[in-house]
């Protein structure tokens, strides 16, 4: 039971983790809380469930539609709520945040109207595939989560050290003004950057829609508040952290379940992240000087 | 004074005349009808956020008594329908708004025992008659004279499925598995422990969940590891249905008996296979051979497109129980529907045959069943 605990808790830490990547991203870049992530999460899980559900398509094909439908949410998400704020004078540097409040309201009611209340079934054959190593039954799907997790994290940690894009991405995160006087386009990296967040969102939505098939119009808010949490506790803005950060997140909620209060599963696991807090401020990864914005 | 001020008196005083006599009029043309008179009944219902399908169902339920009673023609009813969103201060002043300003002559809702809770002492306190259609906790009639219900509380129906489930599997060992951050599902878990204790089982683990949650994988694995024979789950249709869902892709193949949120046709649709085995008592059964239940279950099919669960069908029930209280009570006036809905007896609804005991808690006999072969049965 240990380890099938053990592995419970690393599928819910991977699938937070790619939650807390496309926060962590559109933070590194923007200095914005972006409290959409959570909606476009949310709504990536429901394209998961219109296209193997409704429409009986495979699953490879269900990740792409949602990938393409997030990406979509991103752009328009930059396009209409975050740029018109950016660099005018007068806006508040919390004008964003809300915007991003408001965008993850609309998004929450506007899927509550097309998809209805309540759960939706996410039905795939795949996700009772399993196998058994010695007493312990672990499922294909938890393998995927994991893998796909993993992948994204050196794909993007990749892509941000060694792609000429990525580099430019990480100049415009260090300074805007700086990085567009020395021939960066820094419009189209921070789109670029919040449609690759909204992408990470979409497949962690159908992620859980895969392991849990549980998918609500409301998914997004429990989840955007956990992918706060963690990219605090992993360091604002870094990449190893988020991915930390979840699977720290996600193993202890699991352990609080089996060593007894399950009641508690959500207050315990954020007094970790407190107690962490106050011993390393910054957070696991973040750097102790000042270095961002 | 200066010019200024007097004619700010004046409008002041203009308005203050007219809005006086206008409360006057609106009230006593309120309270002094009879028959043939429409009489406000106020709906406090979550409509909006994670519960508004129990909320949709049973404004659904209510709209179509609504239609035939006004059909009828021997009372005329006008729904004035408030969103609670689940939560209690909304569902507080939803009550207030409905007693205050729109006279209303009784209230039907709200949707959660916790709201009722808060509303219920506000509508008994004004002295307007309360019916909760969907508010099984314990103590809910016992807030007030005016509070009543005619959806059977978890003491009646659990033990009756908890009771029919250890005689069908000669069960000895239960886990126990419900949510905590809720009244209903609380209250629930109350029964279902006192009930196992009463029965001589052994129960191997409890633990809980909160609502919305989407994984319970860790909870259910506990659960697996202590072999019960079969798990007690006091939850929501939401939750629950994905909770069986998960239970089941794990292997965990022993029956659950649910309490009365449990209870619906949803849980086939999120669940599928996984929901066959979980046993409910219920007052609500679709399957019931009874021309009423029929043409109910036709009527909500054609107009809603989807099968009517109990939330839709007790406050289907609930708007007939107080149709014929104004009908007896012949007025709009709330002290007398009160006095007449609380002499409610053998009433013949959907749900069977109802009647309200000295506290307002209605008394009918459940159905046990079981779900089957993707489908509701009555368990034998």
């Amino acid at each position: 039971m240990v380890w099938e605990q053990l592995i419970n808790g690393i599928t819910l830490g991977s699938i937070y983790a790619v939650v807390a990547l496309g926060y962590t991203l559109v933070f590194g870049v923007l200095g914005i809380i972006n409290m959409a992530h959570g909606s476009i999460f949310m709504f990536g899980a429901f394209m998961g469930v219109v296209a193997t559900s409704t429409f009986g398509l495979p699953l490879p094909v269900a990740f792409l539609v949602a990938v393409v439908v997030s990406g979509a949410l991103g752009f328009l998400l930059e396009l209409l709520a975050l740029r018109p704020l950016r660099g005018k004078k007068g806006v508040s540097h919390l004008a964003p945040l809300i915007s991003t409040i408001g965008v993850s309201i609309f998004l929450e009611n506007l899927a509550h109207q097309l998809f209805g209340a309540g759960n939706k079934p996410f039905r795939t054959s795949f996700s009772e595939v399993s196998f058994q190593v010695g007493s312990i039954t672990i499922y294909a799907v938890q393998i995927v989560i994991f893998i796909i997790a993993v992948l994204l994290m050196i794909g993007l940690s990749f892509w941000l050290s060694k792609t000429k894009a990525g580099r430019a991405l990480r100049a415009s995160a260090e300074d805007l003004d700086a990085a567009s006087l020395l021939g960066v386009n820094t419009k189209k990296m921070i789109t670029m950057t919040v449609i690759i967040a909204s992408v990470m969102g979409g497949i962690a939505g159908i992620l859980v829609g895969m392991a849990f098939n549980s998918v609500t119009p409301q998914m997004g808010l429990s989840m955007g508040l956990k992918g706060l949490a963690i990219i605090i506790l992993g360091g604002m803005g870094n990449v190893r952290g988020a991915m930390a950060g979840g699977l720290i997140l996600g193993l202890s909620e699991t352990l609080v379940v089996m060593f007894g209060e399950s009641g508690y599963r959500d207050a315990i696991a954020f007094m970790a992240i407190i107690v962490i807090l106050l011993v390393r401020p910054q957070g696991i990864f973040g750097s102790s000087t000042e270095a961002r914005r | 004074m200066g010019k200024f001020s007097k004619a700010l008196f004046m409008l002041i005083a203009i308005t203050a005349l007219v809005f006086t006599a206008a409360c006057g009029g609106g009230s006593s043309d309120s309270k002094s009808g009879g028959k043939g008179k429409e009489v406000k009944v106020g709906v406090i219902s979550w409509l909006n956020g994670s519960g508004a399908s129990y909320g949709e169902a049973i404004t659904n339920g209510l709209k179509l008594a609504n239609k035939e009673i006004n059909d009828k023609g021997d009372v005329k009813i006008k729904l004035i329908t408030e969103d609670s969103a689940g939560k209690k201060d909304q569902a507080k002043s939803a009550a207030e708004k409905l007693i205050n300003s729109e006279n209303v002559s009784a209230i039907i809702g709200p949707t959660l025992s916790t709201e009722m809770q808060v509303v219920g002492p506000t509508a008994d306190s004004s002295g307007i008659p309360i019916i909760g259609t969907s508010t099984t906790a314990k103590g809910i009639p016992q807030i007030g004279d005016y509070v009543f219900r005619n959806s059977i509380p978890e003491e009646q129906a659990i033990p009756a499925s908890i009771k029919a489930a250890k005689e069908k599997y000669k069960a000895k060992k239960v886990a126990i598995l419900y949510g905590n951050d809720d009244v209903f599902t609380k209250s629930g878990y109350d029964v279902m422990k006192d009930e196992a204790k009463k029965q001589g089982l052994q129960v191997t683990t409890t633990e809980k969940f909160q609502q919305g949650q989407a994984d319970y994988k860790a909870q259910l694995t506990k659960i697996k590891s202590t072999k019960p024979d079969m798990i007690l789950c006091s939850a929501l249709y939401n939750e629950g249905a994905v909770i069986m869902d998960q239970a089941r892709k794990m292997g965990i193949d022993v029956p659950f008996v649910g309490g009365n949120g449990f209870n619906s046709p949803q849980v086939i649709d999120i669940a599928g296979d996984a929901a066959n085995g979980l046993i409910v008592a219920t007052p609500w059964f679709a399957g019931k051979d009874d021309q009423k239940v029929k043409d109910f279950v036709k009527k909500y099919k054609d107009k809603y497109g989807k099968d009517p669960d109990q939330f839709a069908a007790q406050a289907y029930d609930a708007l007939y129980v107080l149709a014929a209280a104004i009908e007896r009570a012949g007025s709009d006036d709330p002290d007398a529907i009160r006095d007449e809905l609380a002499k409610t007896k053998d009433f013949k609804g959907i749900l069977g045959t109802m009647s309200f005991d000295k506290e307002g808690d209605i008394v009918m006999k459940p159905t046990v069943l079981i779900i089957k072969d993707g489908k509701f049965q009555e368990f034998k």
